[in-house]
């Protein structure tokens, strides 16, 4: 017995000793401070969700050479849709880059005292609607009080509290109820208003048959909150940079602008060629990416939504300075239904930084491209199921 | 009748016997389901005793049938049945892997708790606590580590994370009966190999492990069952694509437009777990002589 004890406690140190190592080995080299570098050729990307029209300026960017004619010889989009949240992933290390909301990412900053910085801001306006059938009357944010509310959680829900927080409202008296991914809650009435993407879920309702008609629901036969019309109103899709490594490692920071200079001429070809864009995409997803996204048509729809809210007269991806604070300060004024705070104090200066995106504008001028094209709404008509 | 003849009627009449009773329930069922306890004018309240028939949420078995024979997403795509096919294909080769590995750390957690009391006392507990965990918490963590290893040079692709989460789930039941099992030979034969002068690995070998395979096999066939439950919730809960795991979450997203499509990949699932409990059954078929007593489960 004194025998295996032994043998057991050597067993114990070899096993100690080796997790040590282990953990040494993945401490970061000490990063190159010279000025001279090895540039990236090789990059990932973390998405937010899965393959669709929503991130089709990075497919674009792939699918027409954007990215080899910035330097990189690969570069993995890496779908989420799982448990992968974008931000984690980022402060991980596993990718260089990450797509992901705003408020989303300030309450991990908080939580975790990780340091990202958004160094582009790809959707200028908020996309989330509050659906509600017409006869449920919940036409406005003030009506809100009392209802079932539903959201998919896991920080989608911030909008709503802080809408409910700038009307005064008391975010104790909604009910709020996790959708799932389809939008059966509100058509079975088991939510009185739904949350929906524009781009997403609002087509997605609009491609049910009404029973009671025969036809497909139409826009009039619901009641929408836009959040973007609200002072809830925060900032979506960024994307977002591992800070610490921007400052130290130059050659990231160089990769930063080479990436941001791709991914910009990517949604640029979305703003110009919405049916092509939307193709691209979809055949990325049904190909590459063995994924089974909602058909052709509702990919349209969705590359159309999704520019709306990418080209609104600024330059794309800056940072707006007022759109920013308007989404902190709803993201310090809301408080959920269990009486949390999405963040107690003021992100980081570092949060956000338009240097990147300016420098890789500045180079995409310099070459005739036009940075800040408006777009020009296209008519998608929806089918059932999208297809 | 032979037995095999009469196990596989048995078994088409049991399927037979649900597709009658969803149709029954969608036509005899109310289409708004039935609600206890409803507040008026309080959406959501009360408790939902019978489910909805509506077309959305039960759809008819030929509408699903008919599903697997038309286009996945629209488009040129493929019928969903070839896509689900292979999606099944690929997660099954991902559970067996995690099996392989799951059986060989259970088979060997089990011997040596077996040969060590310290170790049964140490480990047991642990082993037991392992399963607690859960694994939408774990799943990505060791997504992480992985994506760390494959960065540090040695190549890590994501269905080896799947894998060892399937592996997870399936050691545990054959940790358990291994040890169980081991354990059985009576205190008389124990002798007789001493007797013979017979070491511990010739005991081991000779009486051990035959002695132990009636516990082995239901062990076994548990562990296929859990490796295919790991390695579905593990592909969806690290994004790996190509799975049968990731192709249910995708069409559920649908399942308002389109709500036929979800059940292609729960078909599949099912077949999944069926070919995988059968496979087991095949070992079984190998070890027979040595199966006298053994529990059918």
């Amino acid at each position: 017995m004194r025998h295996s004890i032994r043998r057991g406690l050597k067993v114990a140190s070899v096993a100690t000793v080796a997790a040590i190592a282990l953990a040494g080995c993945s401490t970061p080299a000490p990063s190159d401070t010279s000025s001279d570098f090895t540039p990236l050729t090789s990059i990932k990307l973390q998405l937010q969700w899965l393959p669709q029209a929503q991130f089709a300026g990075y497919y674009v960017a792939l699918d027409q050479g954007y990215f080899e004619e910035e330097g990189f010889d690969t570069v993995d989009i890496v779908p989420s849709g799982g448990d992968i949240v974008p931000q984690d992933a980022l402060v991980a290390g596993d990718v260089d880059f990450a797509i992901a909301w705003v408020p989303k990412v300030l309450g991990t900053l908080e939580a975790t005292g990780a340091e990202l910085t958004d160094i582009a801001q790809v959707y200028q306006k908020s996309g989330t609607l509050q659906v509600s059938f017409a006869d449920k009357g919940v036409p406005t944010v003030a009506d809100f009080e009392g209802k079932r509310i539903g959201s998919w959680g896991f920080g989608n829900e911030w909008e709503i509290f802080a809408a409910m927080a700038a009307e005064g409202l008391d975010a104790s008296t909604v009910s709020i109820t996790t959708q799932d991914f389809s939008m059966n809650a509100l058509l079975d009435g088991d939510v009185d208003a739904a949350q929906a993407m524009t781009y997403n879920e609002w087509a997605q309702i609009l491609e049910v048959v009404n029973p009671a008609t025969g036809k497909l629901y139409q826009p009039e036969d619901f009641d929408v909150v836009s959040y973007e019309d609200t002072d809830g109103a925060m900032l979506q899709d960024a994307i977002w940079a591992d800070t610490a490594r921007l400052a130290d490692d130059p050659a990231y920071a160089d990769a930063a602008v080479r990436f941001l200079k791709a991914v910009t001429k990517g949604w640029i070809f979305a703003r110009d060629n919405p049916e092509e864009a939307a193709t691209i995409t979809y055949d990325a997803a049904i190909n590459a990416e063995a994924a089974f996204p909602v058909g052709p048509v509702h990919q349209l729809w969705q590359m159309n939504e999704v520019n709306k809210l990418i080209w609104t007269g600024s330059k794309f991806g800056i940072v707006d300075k007022a759109a920013w604070d308007k989404t902190v300060k709803g993201a310090l004024s809301a408080v959920n239904q269990d009486g949390v705070s999405l963040i107690t104090a003021e992100p980081a200066a570092s949060a956000y930084s338009n240097e990147y995106i300016e420098k890789a504008l500045a180079a995409l001028e310099a070459e005739g491209v036009d940075v800040s094209g408006a777009y020009t709404p296209i008519d998608v008509v929806l089918t059932e199921g999208g297809q | 009748m032979s037995r095999a003849a009469a196990s596989v009627l048995w078994g088409v009449l049991g399927v037979l016997a649900v597709m009658v009773a969803w149709e029954l329930y969608k036509f005899l069922g109310p289409a708004d389901g039935f609600v206890v306890g409803a507040v008026d004018g309080e959406t959501g309240s009360g408790v939902m005793i019978l489910p909805r028939t509506n077309d959305r949420a039960m759809p008819h078995l030929w509408e699903m049938g008919a599903r697997l024979f038309q286009s996945t997403s629209g488009g040129s795509t493929p019928p969903l049945i070839v896509p689900v096919v292979t999606a099944a294909l690929t997660t099954l080769g991902i559970a067996a892997v995690g099996w392989l590995i799951g059986v060989a750390v259970g088979v060997i957690l089990g011997v040596v708790m077996q040969r060590y009391r310290l170790a049964e006392w140490g480990l047991l507990p642990w082993i037991v606590v392992s399963q607690t965990v859960p694994l939408i918490a774990f799943a990505p963590l060791l997504a992480s580590i992985g994506s760390q290893i494959d960065r540090g040079g040695f190549p890590w692709p994501q269905w080896l994370s799947v894998a060892v989460i399937a592996s997870y789930l399936a050691f545990f039941p054959v940790a358990v009966g291994v040890l169980r099992g081991l354990e059985t030979p009576d205190r008389i034969h124990l002798d007789l190999m001493r007797s013979y002068a017979s070491g511990y690995w010739s005991t081991l070998f000779r009486l051990r492990f035959p002695a132990a395979v009636p516990h082995l096999l239901p062990a076994l066939r548990l562990a296929a069952a859990s490796a295919v439950l790991g390695a579905v919730v593990a592909e969806v809960s690290i994004g790996m694509r190509g799975g049968i795991g990731r192709m249910l979450i995708q069409l559920a997203g649908q399942a308002s437009s389109d709500p036929a499509a979800p059940w292609g990949p729960t078909f599949g699932s099912i077949a999944l777990g069926l070919v995988a409990a059968g496979s087991v059954a095949l070992l079984g078929l190998g070890l027979k002589n040595y199966r006298r007593g053994e529990a059918t489960a």
